[in-house]
């Protein structure tokens, strides 16, 4: 176990050394693609000699290597940024430091944070925490490694679909995807605009609370942000749950529903009422999301051409330099979804497709709306399997997508939702369980999942 | 079910600005079909009357007042993040 007060009060470079030693130990998971130890160092010693001061002072920290860091690359885990070195920092990073928090490296994910394996990194996969011939989970699966293995006490990832609370699930950790507009995205490498979240990965519930209170906020610089309205909350009594129906079919493992029904048994036992609903669309959001997601990564992908930053291909003329360096630069599942993004809103497959999707999208987002006038919050699996093995799915998009199925409805609604720790399989494999909210309700769920938890 | 060609997938190559090598070709071409074949399931869903729903910010026409913001970044410091510059611009192959 490993808390954020356990690294308050001690010296930061003690911490800092130690996390790296630990780091440097674990290699063999392969969590992290770069150690940034002589900014770390530099920067502990500030904090030792008093200079900087805050709520997380010499704490270390990991960020997915999407987020743009001072003091080493930043390679968003694909080859057209392999050697980028960020001129700023990302607004979450600059807000942790603020307080006194120390990032120490970058965590693996698949490139650009197209995937839910960590498979489709640029230089390979990470390894599952508990069994190193499984999947991490993604993309923010170095991320989610990191926190389980304690190298860390927490660490930043981003959320599209699911890629915080899938991996969070599989490697036995807490993870948060706020209320859409939580967490200013500027210095974060873009996916898709209209989903895109940026959260974190803990041990516990309450340091999670903590760390949101954090990097939440309004940002000039992000112009979706919302003003702060994340303070952490009282536990309650009382809730009423909705546990969602279409999430515990068959084709759902029966360790994960055993699991997940423990979890209702334990909410009963904590005096809240659990009640069975139905979010009849959930079958169709990873529909909508295929397209929705796509279309908007085709757009944000579109900078990357060799021209201005990142590695450029030999070419003898410009339209060739872009075409070879962006085929050279992506992974097959980055040009994957940039094709069916470009599919989709091109002309005459753009209302049967796109507008579809979105109109598809109102009807879940009244389905959710609809359910929290009842109840206080929804659950359900985080993931419809434990960590699958290494190479199990990655022939099979659509397959790997499945993986996403129970994440992606609050994604695309906008709602804030966290995975968190709720079991094992039989083997050892970790369980989790997934609680969404209504708009803004980020803190509440938080403070239910730290009344559940085992002390 | 969609029918997507060889042909196609070099379109949309092009459309993405994406020079594809010829052995990636046919195996995109199955996924995106596999694809475009299993999103084709939102065709169950009647739709008639509703409305898109493009993002879900609660926000409205957000401004900002319209100074420039250097981000305490200079020219030869950006410049620097380009493959190739001479004389203070970014330099690249001929355009045709």
């Amino acid at each position: 176990m490993s808390k954020i007060s356990d690294f308050i009060g001690l010296s930061a470079r003690a911490n800092v050394e130690a996390a790296i030693a630990k780091a440097r130990e674990h290699e063999s998971f392969h969590a992290l693609l770069s150690l940034t130890e002589e900014r770390a160092l530099a920067r502990a010693d500030q904090v030792d000699r008093g200079e900087i001061n805050g709520k997380l002072a010499g704490v270390p920290f990991i960020a997915k290597d999407n987020f743009l860091t001072l003091g080493g690359t930043t390679t968003a885990a694909s080859k057209i940024l392999e050697n980028f070195q960020a001129p700023l920092q990302a607004t979450a990073i600059e807000k942790l430091e603020a307080e006194g928090a120390i990032c120490i490296g970058k965590a693996n994910l698949d490139a650009f944070a197209h995937g839910g394996s960590t498979e489709n990194s640029a230089y390979g996969p990470t390894k599952n925490a508990v069994d190193q011939e499984r999947v991490a989970g993604g993309s923010s699966g170095g991320s989610a490694v990191a926190v389980a293995l304690g190298i860390v006490p927490f660490t930043l990832g981003t959320d599209t679909g699911g890629s915080i609370r899938q991996p969070a699930s599989f490697n036995g950790v807490v993870g948060v995807k706020p209320t859409y507009g939580t967490v200013s995205r500027f210095g974060v490498v873009a996916m898709a605009s209209s989903t895109d979240t940026i959260g974190v990965m803990t041990q516990t519930a309450d340091d999670a609370a903590l760390l949101m209170s954090i990097i939440s906020g309004k940002d000039t610089r992000d112009m979706t942000t919302l003003d702060n309205f994340f303070t952490p909350a009282q536990p309650e009594q009382g809730l009423r749950i909705g546990i969602i129906k279409e999430s515990m079919t068959d084709d759902v493992d029966p360790e994960v529903r055993a699991t997940t029904r423990a979890y209702v048994e334990r909410l009963k036992a904590a005096g809240h009422t659990v009640e069975e609903v139905s979010l009849s669309l959930l079958k169709y959001a990873l529909g909508i999301y295929y397209i929705v997601v796509p279309a908007e990564i085709s757009s944000n992908l579109g900078r990357y051409d060799g021209v201005r930053y990142g590695k450029r291909a030999e070419a003898k003329v410009l339209s060739e330099l872009y075409g070879k360096s962006r085929d050279e630069g992506f992974m097959t599942e980055n040009k994957r979804r940039i094709m069916i993004g470009s599919y989709v809103l091109s002309s005459g497959f753009f209302d049967a497709y796109y507008q579809k999707a979105q109109k598809a999208r109102t009807l879940l987002i009244n389905e959710f709306n609809a359910l929290f006038e009842t109840f206080d919050a929804l659950l359900s699996p985080t993931a419809p399997t434990p960590a699958f093995k290494l190479g199990e799915n990655s022939e099979d998009p659509i397959k790997m997508y499945l993986a996403d199925v129970m994440t992606v409805p609050a994604s695309l609604a906008g709602l804030p939702a966290i995975s968190v720790p709720a079991g094992q399989s039989e083997s050892g494999l970790p369980i989790g369980v997934q609680l969404i909210g209504a708009r803004r309700q980020d803190a509440r769920l938080l403070a239910l999942a730290a009344q559940l938890e085992e002390k | 079910m969609t029918q997507i060609t060889n042909d196609d997938v070099q379109r949309l190559a092009h459309l993405s600005s994406l020079q594809l090598s010829d052995d990636e070709v046919s195996g995109l071409r199955t996924d995106i079909q596999e694809i475009l074949g299993y999103v084709e399931q939102l065709n169950e869903l009647d739709t008639t009357g509703v409305e898109p729903t493009y993002q879900v910010t609660d926000l409205e026409n957000v401004w900002r007042d319209d100074v420039v913001d250097t981000y305490n970044l200079g020219r030869d410091e950006l410049l620097s993040l380009a493959p190739a510059s001479e004389a203070a611009q970014i330099k690249v192959p001929k355009v045709l």
